[in-house]
């Protein structure tokens, strides 16, 4: 299996309302490292399991919620096929110069359809603290707070969630992993572009551009507790779990950010390969495809997004 | 340190309406063995980790809830012993014959302030499935379920907590780990041990007297209470909360409910309680984390809903 | 697996409408409401709707039947005696439905705690 075109979710920026309170939270508690801060006052975060520049953008605004998705591609040539693919969609491609954001090199920019900014980049540099490669420690500094190991996914909220199944299926070549079906139509997709069960997903919603929660992968449910005595021990907004997704098998807890920017934790998810059928749920059953345990959404989950 | 008196939970008899049902989730799902049946109807289980007769009793009835909740004592003198101080103390005490419940020898019954039925024995025979103990493997049967090893403990509801704590302090020599008090001064709940688990047997505050709230199985680890939670989602099992900690003894939990609508939990860890420590005390302003250390508020069915 | 489906509408307990659910044929009545309540189609309820051990036991999803055909599990006698079945109370969660329904919350009545009269008001 030759990986080719977008590898895997690269960074996330999102608008924080207070800017020493969510260096806090994400270095302390979640577990991140601050890599540098940028002129414009941005500020760049990265797992320790990560090998590339950051993950985490923070910018200090007055509202919460998502600047935008940027995945990482394997060549730089694939920006430019990729570049003509969305622009034949009839999708409007912006370039962002290289070095617009510390250590990344050259981006495209677009809205889809649920009115969310997704970019597409080929270069990173690598930071500190990252891995080690030659007869490597498990880690190369010791984890911290909630031992986050990268960052892994996104859930966004918009309309017209059908024509952002097609375009990231036709045009980025992503595999639909597991979608919800109502009786009034496409509830939310759960879109993979590589052997995780999701790199980004959406659910269907009346508001455009809305962010329901940034997800960090941990290594196993033992973590996932400790995030949770975590979470209360430093008094941090819950909002469900620890529980269980149906939907990815995930092992999970959801909490809030200092600015009210839902954030994940989890552990497990199966492995997909892009010749296994598409999982569906329908009405009656998707509160069990969400909280597995709880088998009913929770007031917040179809309302609270940023 | 002489362990004297009242050693442990010995068995809790409860009333199902539904008895096929009950057996299998029972046996099947929390993972217990049936060790008999008896000729009134009445059917015996027992953890395979436990060397007793059996630990649950249940009774088919046409309401749920529970009958009586039994301690097992040290030895015959001890039962002597604590039937002179329960008279002293005032509660009228029944005696009950050897072999009334099977494997079980003569015990002492009596009904505390609360309204519920204590008992105490002290003889016990053993049954099958039971711990190996020379050369002994770490299971004799392989554990099936969400793999319970014990019967825990049970926590009841009913009015006069305070007497309660006081009878089984002073009576029953057991010590209270942990207390919610109150604004008024009086008590919400206590949390009692006979030896050095941080519960045996708690009580919540509550109007009606002689209510159940949940009987307790231990579990090995959270990774068995995650998969006790994909056993209930699984096998449709009624949940209440969980997974989930609670700030009162360090447990990590799962509540969900028999299918009578007896609340059950499976939960690992709980710290070690020795005589000489002090009482941990949690206000009313800090219940729910008390009691639900994650979600850091009581849910609707916690002071409500019960057996 | 029974598929059918039925509309379910609920009062509170003042009588006054509080939304609808899909109810399924082999579906306990209560677990329809859970999942309305959580697509926010239960808004009407000043409070959440009374779950508690959803196997008949406890009480707390007591409910008048104004309309409607349902067959039942076991439940409780302590909570819905024989005169309570024959005026159409029901455990909610013990029930299943057979046609369309109309039901009326009237939970278990528990005096307790102040905390606890505010958890049940709905």
């Amino acid at each position: 299996m030759a990986l080719t075109g977008v590898l895997r979710p690269g960074f996330i920026q999102l608008r924080v309302l207070d800017m020493a309170a969510s260096i806090e939270y994400y270095t302390k508690r979640i577990g991140l490292h601050v890599v540098t801060k940028g002129d414009d006052g941005r500020v760049y975060l990265k797992a320790a399991d990560e090998f590339d520049h950051h993950s985490l953008v923070l910018r200090q605004a007055d509202s919460a919620g998502l600047d935008l998705y940027a995945f990482k591609v394997r060549k730089d040539k694939d920006l430019d096929s990729f570049k003509k693919r969305v622009e034949d969609y009839g999708i409007e491609v912006d370039d962002v110069r290289a070095g617009e954001q510390p250590g990344i090199g050259r981006r495209i920019s677009f809205v889809i359809e649920s009115g969310h900014r997704i970019e597409l980049y080929a270069q990173a540099e690598m930071s500190e603290p990252k891995p080690l490669i030659h007869n490597p420690d498990v880690w190369s500094v010791e984890p911290h707070g909630m031992r986050a190991r990268r960052m892994d996914h996104a859930l966004l909220y918009g309309p017209n969630i059908e024509k952002v199944l097609d375009f990231f299926v036709n045009v980025l070549d992503f595999e639909c992993a597991e979608r919800v079906d109502m009786p009034d139509g496409l509830l939310a997709i759960w879109l993979t572009s590589g052997m995780k069960a999701h790199d980004i997903a959406f659910v269907n919603h009346p508001e455009p551009g809305k962010f329901h929660h940034v997800a960090f992968e941990l290594e196993d449910w033992k973590d996932v507790g400790h995030a949770a005595d975590i979470i209360t021990r430093y008094n941090i907004s819950i909002d469900i779990g620890p529980t269980r997704h149906g939907i990815t098998r995930g092992q999970t807890i959801y909490f809030f950010d200092p600015s009210g920017n839902r954030c994940e934790v989890f552990a497990g998810g199966y492995t997909y390969y892009p010749d296994n059928p598409t999982r569906t749920w329908d009405e009656k059953e998707v509160g069990r495809g969400i909280f597995y345990y709880e088998r009913q959404l929770n007031e917040a989950f179809l309302s609270v997004v940023t | 340190m002489a362990m004297t008196g009242v050693l442990r939970p010995g068995f809790i008899q409860m009333r199902v309406m539904d008895m096929e049902a009950s057996k299998e989730h029972y046996i099947n799902r929390i993972g217990l063995h049936q060790v008999m049946e008896g000729d009134d109807g009445r059917v015996y289980l027992k953890a395979a980790d436990e060397f007793d007769h059996h630990s649950i009793v249940l009774r088919k009835a046409d309401n749920a809830g529970c009958d009586y909740f039994a301690f097992k004592v040290y030895d015959e003198a001890t039962l002597d012993a604590y039937k002179k101080r329960i008279e002293d103390y005032g509660i009228e005490v029944d005696d009950v014959r050897a072999g009334e419940q099977p494997g079980i020898g003569r015990r002492i019954s009596f009904v505390v302030p609360s309204g519920h039925r204590i008992e105490l024995y002290a003889t016990c025979e053993h049954s099958d499935p039971k711990p190996g103990i020379n050369n002994s493997h770490i299971w004799s049967v392989e554990p099936h379920g969400m793999r319970a090893r014990r019967f825990d403990h049970a926590l009841f509801y009913g009015p006069n907590i305070d007497k309660v704590q006081e009878f089984f302090e002073t009576v029953l020599d057991f010590r209270t780990p942990e207390q919610v008090d109150l604004p008024d001064g009086g008590l919400l709940g206590i949390w009692m041990t006979c030896g050095m688990k941080a519960h045996d047997i708690a009580f919540v505050n509550h109007p009606e007297p002689g209510k159940f709230h949940h009987v307790s199985f231990e579990l090995e680890n959270w990774n068995d209470v995650g998969r006790a939670a994909d056993i209930i989602t699984n096998y449709d099992i009624s949940i209440d909360i969980g997974p989930t900690r609670h700030g009162i003894t360090y447990g990590q939990t799962i509540y969900f409910f028999d299918p009578s609508g007896n609340r059950c939990e499976v939960f690992a860890g709980g710290y070690t309680y020795y005589p000489d420590l002090p009482t941990r005390k949690w206000d009313m302003d800090n219940v729910g984390k008390a009691i639900f250390y994650y979600e850091r508020q009581l849910n609707e069915a916690f002071l409500s809903v019960v057996t | 697996m029974n598929e059918q489906r039925f509309n379910i509408d609920v009062e509170n307990i003042n009588a006054e409408f509080c939304g609808s659910s899909t109810g399924y044929a082999d579906e306990r009545v209560l677990i329809s409401l859970e999942r309305a309540q959580g697509f926010g189609k239960l808004k009407n309820l000043p409070k959440r709707l009374p779950v508690g051990c959803r196997r008949g036991g406890c009480g707390i999803c007591r409910a008048r039947i104004l309309e409607g055909n349902y067959k039942r599990d076991p439940m409780s006698r302590e909570y819905v005696t024989l005169e309570d079945e024959k005026e159409g109370l029901v455990l909610l969660c013990a029930i299943y439905p057979l046609s369309d329904l109309k039901v009326r919350l009237e939970p278990k009545c528990v005096k307790n705690l102040e905390v606890n009269s505010q958890s049940l008001e709905i």
